[in-house]
C-alpha cells in the first residue's frame, strides 16, 4: 500500500471533492466546499509527511518526472498539465458572473439594550413574555389562537403558510424571510429578542448587522403590544420549538 | 578553596545579582513616575489625551498584549523549569536539571524586557486615559501597593533562584526547588492582582449605583477573575513550553553536531510535552469562563459568541484545529527516531480521520457565507445538512474526540520502545482499550443525543463528555504507569534523527499559540465595546468603535510579529552572554555528579 501513497493521495482528494460538490443536496456553498478542501488537502499532506518511508514514497513519483526518469511526453504532459491546471483556478476565480456578491453578516447581532415601543422605553434585558408568565393553560392557548390569526393576517406572506420560511414573497426577498423550523432561527433565541425583532423590523437592526437590507416590517407601527406576544406564543407552537432560556446559555460557538 | 558544607547556599554572587534587580526595578519604577508626573504637569488637564497617528487605543493595545506575552513566558518559563527540575531530581538524569538552568537563565533578561513594556503601558494609560485610570487607581488603590511589594518579591525570588542554582546542587536541592515553586506562587500571586482589574473592567461587581466602592473584596472577586486566573495559568504554561520547544527547534536547525542535534531534539520534545499538556485542559477552563461572562451579562455573551465577534472564533478555531495537526505531526515523525514504534503507525490512518473530520466540524461556520443564489437554493442562509455541523453539540464532539487522538498518539509515542513484561500485561492493555472505547462511545453517544433534547438538557451533556474523556486519560496513564514498570526495550530512543521538518511543526506552534493569545485579548477586551468598565464607565473618546476585523487582526498580527522579534532578541542575547557558573567551589562540588 505505501508504494501507492501518491496515487492514493490524489485519489482520496478527488473522492472527497466529488462527494462534497455532487453528494450533498442542496450544494454546498462554494465558500465552505473551499475551507473543507483546503482543511482536506492539509490533513492528506500532514498525514503523508508525518512518516519517512510514506514521504519517501509520495515524492518519488514527483522526483522521477523532475528529475527526468519517465519518458519524455510524460515529463511535458505534467509540465504543461501543472500550470494549466493553476491558471484555470485562476480563471475560475476571476470569470465574470452575475451572482449578486457575497453578504458576510450577522444573522442575529446583539439587541441593543434598551429600545423604543411606541415612544416608551422597553429594557430589553428585563423583558419576558406576559402572556406566558405564570399563565395557565387555558389563557395560554386562548392567546396562541389568537397569535395564529395574527400569523396568517400579517406574516405568512412572507414567513410562509407552514412557518417554513417560503411564503409568496419570500424568493423576491433578499434576504429571505426567517424559516421558524430552522433550529438556527427562533428555537435559539429568547421571547424578548423576538420581541425585538417584531417590533423593530429590518430598519430596526444595528449597523452591526450590515450588509443588511432585511424587508421584515416594523410590526409595532401596526400590531399592538400584546399582539405580538401573542403571535410569539404561536411561531414557537406552530414551529414546533421552545423559546431559549438563559440559566442554560453557556451559549459556547452558536453563530 | 573548598566548599564549607557548613555556609549557607546563599552566597555573596547570588545576593550581588539581587541586589542588580532590586537597583533595576527601583530605576524603572522611579522613572516612569518621573516621566508620567513631569509630562501630566505640562500637558493640559482632561479626561482623555489624544496620541496623534496611532491613535489611543492602538497604542495602549500594542504594548499592553506584548507586556501580557511576555509575563506569560516569564510567568510561564518558571513553572515549566521547576517541572523539569523536579523531574530531573526524581529520575537524576542531569540532562532536565540543564535544561531547566538553560531557561531559567532567560528570565532576567525576559523580566527586563517584561518590566520596560509595563512602564511604557502605564505611562501611556495615565497620559492619555487620566480620567479614567484616576477612578481606577482610586478604587484598587491596595492592590496597587500590594502589586508594588510582590514585583519586588518576584524579583528577589527569582533572581535567587537563578543565581543559587549551580550553588544549591545536592544537598540543598530541595530547598533549590522550594524556592522555584516560591517564585511561581509569586508570579501566580502577580497574574491574579493584575486579573482583578482586568476582569473589573468586564464584569465590575463591588461597586454602587454611584460606581462608588462598596467592597474591594468584591471588586476584585468579580465573575471573571477565577476563571480568567485559572485560563490565564495554564495558558501561560502552555505558552512558556511552546516558546522553548520553538527555541530548541532553531538550535536543531543551527546544530553542527550529533551530540547537539541529540540534545535539542530532546529539548523541543519535553517543550512540546509540557505545552501539549497544558493545553489540552484549556478549552475546558475557556468554557467555564464563558458561562461566567453570559452569567455576568446575556448581552455580552451574545456578542460575544454570536454577534460582532462571532467570525473572530471561527479564526480561533481554525488555530486550534491546526494545533492538533501540528503536534499529532510532530509526535508520528518523533516515532521514526523510536526503534519499535512502527507498530503503532498502522493507526495513524485512523487518526487523521479523526483530526480531520473534527477539523472540519469545528470549522463549519454557523452562518455561511453564500451567494444568493446559493442561499435561494438552502433555504436561507442555513444548510440543511452542514446545520448539523455548526451547532454546539457536534462541535463539543469534535474536540473530545481530537483530544483524546492526540493523546493517544502521546500514549503510543511513550510505549514506542518498550514492550510491557508485567504478568498482567494483556488484561492490562485490553483494560486501556477497553476505557478508550467506552470514553469514544460516550462522547459520541451524547453527541449524537444531543439533537433530540432541548438546550437546557444539552447544556449538561457537554459536562458528561468531558468527564468521560479527562477520566478514561486518568485511568489509562494510571494503567500506563505500572504496566511499563521494567518493560522489556527495544532500542534506546535515537535522539536527534528525527527528520528536519517535525522542527517546523514546533516553530508553527509557538507562533499558534502566540497569534492566539493575541486574538483572544482583543476579543476579551473588545466586547466591552464602547465602555471602560462595562455597563458602567462608558469610554467617551473617539476611539470607543469596535473595529472591522480586518484592521484588528492586522493589529494583532503586527503584535505577534514584535513579540516573536523581541524574543528571539532576548534567546540570542541571552546565548551570548558568558556562563558564569556560580561560584568556583560549587563547580568542583559538581564535577563528581555531572555525569558528562
Ligand atoms: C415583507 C415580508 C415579511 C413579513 C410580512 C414578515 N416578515 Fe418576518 N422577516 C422577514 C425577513 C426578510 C426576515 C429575515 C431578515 C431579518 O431577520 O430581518 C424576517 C425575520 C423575522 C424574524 C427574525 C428571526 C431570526 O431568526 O432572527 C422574526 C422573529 C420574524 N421575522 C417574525 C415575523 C412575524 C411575527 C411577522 C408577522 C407579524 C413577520 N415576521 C412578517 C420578512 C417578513
Amino acid at each position: 500500500m505505501v508504494k501507492w501513497t501518491f496515487g492514493l493521495a490524489l485519489a482520496v482528494w478527488l473522492a472527497v471533492l466529488a462527494t462534497l460538490k455532487l453528494g450533498i443536496q442542496p450544494p454546498i456553498p462554494a465558500s465552505v466546499l473551499m475551507l473543507y478542501m483546503v482543511l482536506v488537502t492539509i490533513a492528506i499532506l500532514v498525514f503523508v509527511a508525518a512518516d519517512e518511508t510514506r514521504f519517501g514514497h509520495f515524492v518519488a513519483p514527483l522526483r522521477a518526472v523532475y528529475e527526468g526518469r519517465v519518458p519524455r511526453p510524460v515529463q511535458v504532459a505534467v509540465l504543461v498539465a501543472l500550470p494549466a491546471l493553476a491558471g484555470w483556478g485562476t480563471w475560475l476565480r476571476v470569470a465574470p458572473n452575475f451572482d449578486a456578491p457575497f453578504e458576510p453578516r450577522v444573522v442575529h447581532p446583539e439587541p441593543p439594550s434598551t429600545f423604543t415601543f411606541n415612544g416608551r422605553t422597553v429594557d430589553q434585558l428585563t423583558l419576558k413574555n406576559p402572556l406566558r408568565e405564570g399563565a395557565d393553560a387555558e389563557s395560554l392557548a386562548r392567546h396562541t389562537a389568537a397569535g395564529k390569526t395574527t400569523y396568517y393576517r400579517n406574516c405568512f406572506f412572507c414567513h410562509g403558510d407552514a412557518l417554513g420560511g417560503d411564503g409568496h414573497f419570500a424568493l423576491a426577498l433578499r434576504p429571505i424571510p426567517a424559516n421558524f423550523r430552522d433550529v438556527g432561527t427562533i428555537s435559539m433565541l429568547q421571547e424578548s429578542y423576538v420581541f425585538w425583532r417584531i417590533s423593530t423590523g429590518g430598519p430596526g437592526l444595528p449597523n452591526g448587522a450590515t450588509p443588511w437590507h432585511s424587508a421584515m416590517p416594523v410590526w409595532q407601527n401596526y400590531l399592538t403590544e400584546e399582539e405580538i406576544w401573542q403571535v410569539i406564543l404561536y411561531i414557537y407552537e406552530g414551529s414546533g420549538s421552545t423559546p431559549r432560556t438563559w440559566d442554560e446559555g453557556t451559549g459556547g460557538h452558536d453563530h | 578553596m573548598i566548599h564549607p558544607s557548613s555556609s549557607p547556599p546563599v552566597t555573596p554572587y547570588a545576593l550581588k545579582g539581587v541586589y542588580k534587580g532590586i537597583l533595576k526595578v527601583s530605576v524603572m519604577l522611579a522613572l516612569t513616575y518621573a516621566l508620567i508626573s513631569g509630562l501630566a504637569s505640562i500637558l493640559p488637564a482632561a479626561d482623555y489625551r489624544e496620541l496623534p497617528l496611532l491613535g489611543n487605543r492602538v497604542a495602549v493595545w500594542i504594548p499592553a498584549q506584548l507586556h501580557l506575552m511576555f509575563a506569560a513566558f516569564v510567568l510561564g518559563v518558571p513553572i515549566f523549569a521547576v517541572i523539569t527540575e523536579i523531574i530531573g531530581a526524581v529520575t537524576k538524569e542531569r540532562r532536565y536539571d540543564e535544561l531547566a538552568r538553560e531557561f531559567t537563565k532567560l528570565l532576567a533578561m525576559a523580566y527586563t524586557v517584561t518590566a520596560v513594556l509595563g512602564c511604557m503601558l502605564l505611562a501611556l494609560l495615565v497620559l492619555l486615559y487620566p480620567k479614567f485610570v484616576g477612578y481606577m487607581s482610586e478604587l484598587f488603590k491596595p492592590t496597587w501597593l500590594l502589586y508594588i511589594v510582590l514585583i519586588f518579591g518576584e524579583v528577589i525570588v527569582a533572581y535567587l533562584y537563578w543565581y543559587g542554582w549551580d550553588t544549591m546542587q545536592g544537598r540543598y536541592k530541595k530547598w533549590h526547588i522550594a524556592l522555584g515553586v516560591l517564585v511561581n506562587l509569586w508570579g501566580t500571586a502577580l497574574l491574579f492582582v493584575a486579573d482583578a482589574w482586568v476582569t473589573f473592567m468586564m464584569s465590575p461587581s463591588g461597586i454602587d449605583e454611584a460606581n462608588h466602592l462598596v467592597s474591594l473584596w468584591d471588586a476584585v472577586a468579580n465573575h471573571t477573575w477565577m476563571p480568567i486566573n485559572i485560563h490565564r495559568l495554564l495558558a501561560n504554561v502552555a505558552f512558556g513550553g511552546a516558546i522553548a520547544a520553538a527555541y530548541a527547534a532553531v538550535r536543531f536547525l543551527n546544530a553542527s553536531t550529533d551530540e547537539e542535534r541529540a540534545r535539542f531534539d530532546w529539548m523541543g520534545y519535553v517543550g512540546s510535552f509540557i505545552a501539549i499538556g497544558a493545553f489540552i485542559p484549556l478549552p475546558f477552563a475557556g468554557y467555564w469562563l464563558g458561562r461566567e461572562i453570559y452569567q455576568f451579562s446575556e448581552q455580552m455573551g451574545v456578542s460575544m459568541m454570536g454577534g460582532s465577534f462571532a467570525w473572530l472564533w471561527i479564526l480561533q478555531a481554525s488555530l486550534i484545529g491546526s494545533l492538533f495537526f501540528a503536534a499529532n505531526f510532530y509526535l508520528w515523525l518523533g516515532m521514526g527516531r523510536i526503534p519499535g514504534a512502527n507498530r503503532y503507525t498502522k493507526f495513524q490512518v485512523l487518526m487523521i480521520l479523526v483530526l480531520a473530520l473534527g477539523f472540519l466540524t469545528w470549522a463549519t461556520p454557523r452562518s455561511i457565507i453564500a451567494t444568493g443564489g446559493e442561499m435561494a437554493a438552502m433555504g436561507g442562509s442555513h444548510h440543511p445538512f452542514l446545520g448539523l455541523f455548526g451547532v454546539m453539540a457536534a462541535k463539543n464532539t469534535a474536540v473530545n474526540l481530537m483530544i483524546l487522538t492526540t493523546f493517544m498518539s502521546f500514549m503510543m509515542y511513550r510505549r514506542g520502545n518498550r514492550i510491557p513484561v508485567v504478568p498482567w500485561a494483556t488484561v492490562g492493555k485490553a483494560l486501556q482499550a477497553l476505557v478508550v472505547a467506552v470514553a469514544v462511545g460516550i462522547v459520541l453517544f451524547y453527541g449524537v443525543y444531543s439533537y433530540f433534547v432541548p438546550s437546557l438538557v444539552r447544556i449538561g451533556f457537554s459536562v458528561y463528555q468531558v468527564s468521560a474523556v479527562l477520566g478514561a486519560m486518568a485511568v489509562f496513564v494510571a494503567i500506563d504507569i505500572p504496566l511499563l514498570k521494567g518493560a522489556r526495550e527495544i532500542g534506546a530512543i535515537q535522539w536527534g534523527k528525527i527528520a528536519p521538518r517535525a522542527q517546523y511543526a514546533l516553530f508553527f506552534m509557538a507562533i499558534v499559540f502566540t497569534l492566539l493569545m493575541g486574538l483572544m485579548g482583543y476579543i476579551r477586551s473588545g466586547i466591552r465595546q464602547y465602555w471602560h468598565v462595562y455597563g458602567r464607565v462608558a469610554d467617551e473618546s473617539a476611539h470607543a468603535y469596535t473595529m472591522s476585523h480586518g484592521s484588528a487582526t492586522l493589529i494583532v498580527s503586527g503584535i505577534v510579529l514584535v513579540f516573536l522579534l523581541l524574543i528571539a532578541g532576548v534567546f540570542a542575547l541571552t546565548a551570548r552572554q558568558k556562563d558564569k557558573r556560580g561560584d568556583a567551589p560549587a563547580q568542583v562540588a559538581l564535577a563528581g555528579e555531572d555525569a558528562r
